[in-house]
């Protein structure tokens, strides 16, 4: 283990949370340079808001959110953006611009941001495509490819302008075994290959733990468990426990909070008296 | 007792923050016009999607009202041997009033939904999201382009309706009806003046392109992201854009057409 | 190209809008008839405008000559003051008359002009001192019945 890991990314005791529902208390971490961090959790449990406190769509209630050693929570809409250039985003299902072609859509940072001729701009956008296995697609609208292919556009496009830090958001969910091993190798290997920065936000255990340098778990708005796969598998945690081991019951409960089972399938009154 | 008043004024300090919100952005939409100019290639496919595939049914629409104007316009004016006096009264109408007012009602039915439902659904797909983390400004990119196509196809299309409307009268009253040509273009021209008349009601589908065009992308921007939220967006576009031209036409009408 | 394809569209819808507009302004309004001559301005005194309004033609046989630019209150004379812009390619002697007549029968009101015999032109700012008002209806219903009540009691009041 590296001492001298420096964090893209840190989150300092982080509060947020929607008028009186908290999301987050108290949340600290720190995304390491270079490595490939699994946020997992359960359902609702912040992993997505934590993604979007980091790109800036969110404000944090308290607490520091810093990218690179700058507060993104202060930063105004031009540094905004500036600090947005450095990061890409990959969103659940893709967010192709669904009135543009494949090529069109991986062109559009390009196309925005840079002054490129469109000769530079149609190679740039063609490695990409190629990088992701797509460069005969290029001329597809988005609703005539699959959900994966849509997905690994998206990848090309948050990847064009080259950023330092990549976030996924669900990119597991939904897709069927040849493509889960696909995408789950192409965050490896773009992580590897590019010197860059991954946040995966995922529920597969399997995929994930295999990729990942370091795992954290969000539960309850708190971080229940941070280290290596293999650290993690093993905590005594009973949170982290029930949620590697898949179990239906534990403190995570399967019932969602309801009356008496016997009152409400008449057994029992409310009195207590049979009927 | 206290609870109702505290109920009250929460609900009017939330008013006040959308109001103050959709002004926000309204002063935004104003602002970005110069850079829409610039990239008038976007605002220029916006006006072909809002414009061209509105011609019809404006045209249409104008052609009837134009009959309908010159039928019942006869039936009241002969009465008072006053039907050489059709030719004016169809045009005034038009121009005044009809035009702006019926050709903005439709756009907001036909153009303005399709905006709403556009960007309703763009949110819910997370594609302004995804724009936004590409540090693109979703409203100049997006919003900006079709709010401008909307002010700049909104006079033309108002313009097309009190003309095709004129003809229709021409139509039904000369041709069908037989009032006398000479007097009903006469009459027209004599009575209707190009600055106060039809340079009015100019004026009126201007402001009723800015009205038109931004609440139906404001109801777009702020729906819900899910089909039944977008539901929702179309159909609030639609009641507040017509009750709102309607509601400025009398204003703009009491201002301009003092007696 | 889908570029230009829109570009021509586009253009097509600009050309139709500014088409019709400019059918409007031709055809329907007056931007023809609007002269843009020079003109030049004479005052008259009436003692009742009636509907007349400003803006409202000036016809000499049946032709628009001119213009109403302004209708005031003198206070001094207790009449009304108006001041006409006539077309300078049309001259009228000093001593014409300005009447105040009504186009139909509940038409709009304009101003007649009708030429005197004078060989000196109207100049100006000059004054035409023949006016005469509009025709009132009521005025003219009440000498209606004046002249039925005069007429005396034989004509009056049978059954």
């Amino acid at each position: 283990m590296s001492f001298v890991e420096t964090s893209l990314i840190q989150l300092e005791d982080v509060h947020f949370g929607y008028g009186d529902r908290p999301v987050l208390e108290g949340v600290s971490l720190k995304v390491p340079k270079g490595k490939v961090t699994a946020l997992m959790g359960a359902s609702g449990g912040g992993k997505t808001t934590v993604l979007r406190l980091i790109g800036g769509q969110y404000r944090a209630n308290s607490g520091r959110v810093l990218f690179d050693a700058t507060d993104i929570g202060q930063l105004q809409r031009d540094a905004l953006f500036q600090s947005r250039r450095r990061m890409g985003m990959l969103f659940q299902f893709g967010a192709l611009f669904t009135d543009m072609t494949v090529f069109d859509n991986v062109a559009f940072p390009l196309r925005e941001h840079t002054r490129l001729p469109e000769v530079m701009v149609r190679d740039i956008v063609l490695m990409k495509l190629q990088a992701v296995g797509l460069r005969g697609a290029r001329d597809l609208l988005p609703s005539q490819i699959s959900g994966g292919m849509a997905r690994r556009v998206a990848l090309a496009r948050a990847m064009v302008l080259d950023p330092e830090l990549m976030m996924y958001d669900e990119p597991f969910a939904g897709l069927d075994p040849i493509s889960l091993g696909t995408a789950a190798r192409l965050i490896r290997q773009l992580n590897d290959t590019l010197g860059l920065t991954s946040i995966v936000v995922s529920h597969d255990l399997e995929e994930t733990f295999h990729i990942a340098d370091q795992v954290i778990i969000l539960a309850n708005g708190r971080i229940a468990a941070q280290g290596t796969p293999a650290e993690v598998r093993n905590s005594n945690d009973p949170l982290v426990k029930q949620f590697v081991s898949a179990a239906p019951d534990g403190p995570v409960r399967f019932h969602y909070p309801a009356p008496d089972a016997d009152i409400d399938f008449g057994v029992r009154s409310t009195s207590g008296a049979k009927p | 007792m206290m609870g109702v008043f505290a109920r009250v004024g929460a609900a009017v300090r939330i008013w006040l923050a959308d109001v103050g919100h959709a002004t926000a952005l309204f002063v935004r939409l104003m602002l970005l016009g110069p850079a829409c100019i610039r990239r008038f290639g976007l605002v220029r496919d916006q006006m072909h999607f809002l414009g061209n595939y509105s011609l019809a049914i404006i045209s249409v629409s104008g052609l009837f009202v134009g009959f309908v104007l010159a039928l019942q316009g006869y039936n009241t004016l002969q009465r008072f041997g006053s039907a050489s006096a059709l030719g004016l009264l169809v045009a005034l109408s038009l121009v005044r009033e009809l035009g702006p007012v019926v050709s903005a009602l439709l756009f907001a039915g036909r153009a303005g939904t399709s905006l709403t439902a556009e960007i309703g659904l763009m949110k819910a797909g997370e594609q302004l999201s995804a724009m936004e983390m590409m540090a693109i400004d979703p409203v100049a990119r997006v919003l900006a382009p079709r709010f401008w196509a909307g002010v700049l196809v909104m006079p033309i299309l108002g313009a097309i309706f009190s003309a095709v409307g004129i003809l229709g009268g021409w139509l039904v009253g000369v041709v069908m009806i037989g009032v006398d040509a000479g007097s009903f273009w006469g009459q027209m021209q004599a009575g209707v003046d190009v600055w106060s008349d039809v340079g009015n009601g100019f004026i009126k589908t201007v402001v009723f392109g800015l009205t038109v065009s931004f609440i139906a992308l404001r109801q777009g921007f702020e729906a819900q992201a899910t089909p039944e939220g977008v539901a929702r967006a179309t159909t609030r576009t639609v009641v507040m854009a017509s009750l709102t031209v309607l509601a400025l036409d009398f204003v703009l009408t009491a201002l301009m057409f003092k007696l | 190209m889908q570029r230009s394809k829109t570009d021509v569209w586009v253009g097509m819808l600009v050309l139709a809008g500014a088409a019709a507009l400019l059918f409007l302004a031709l055809q329907s309004a007056n931007l023809l008839s609007v002269s843009w001559q020079k003109t030049y301005e004479i005052s008259a005194y009436f003692d009742n405008i009636g509907g007349l309004k400003k803006q409202a033609a000036v016809k000499s046989a049946g032709v628009v000559v001119g213009r109403v630019n302004d209708i005031r209150f003198d206070d001094k004379n207790y009449q009304a003051k108006v001041v006409l812009a006539l077309d300078v390619q049309y001259q009228f002697p000093k001593d014409s008359s300005l009447k105040i007549l009504t186009s139909g029968l509940l038409g709009e009101q304009y101003i007649g002009i009708e030429a005197g015999s004078d060989t000196a032109n109207l100049a100006p700012g000059d004054k035409v001192q023949s006016t005469q008002s509009a025709v009132v209806l009521e005025n003219l219903i009440s000498r209606f019945l004046y002249n039925k009540a005069s007429d005396g009691p034989a004509s009056s009041g049978s059954q």
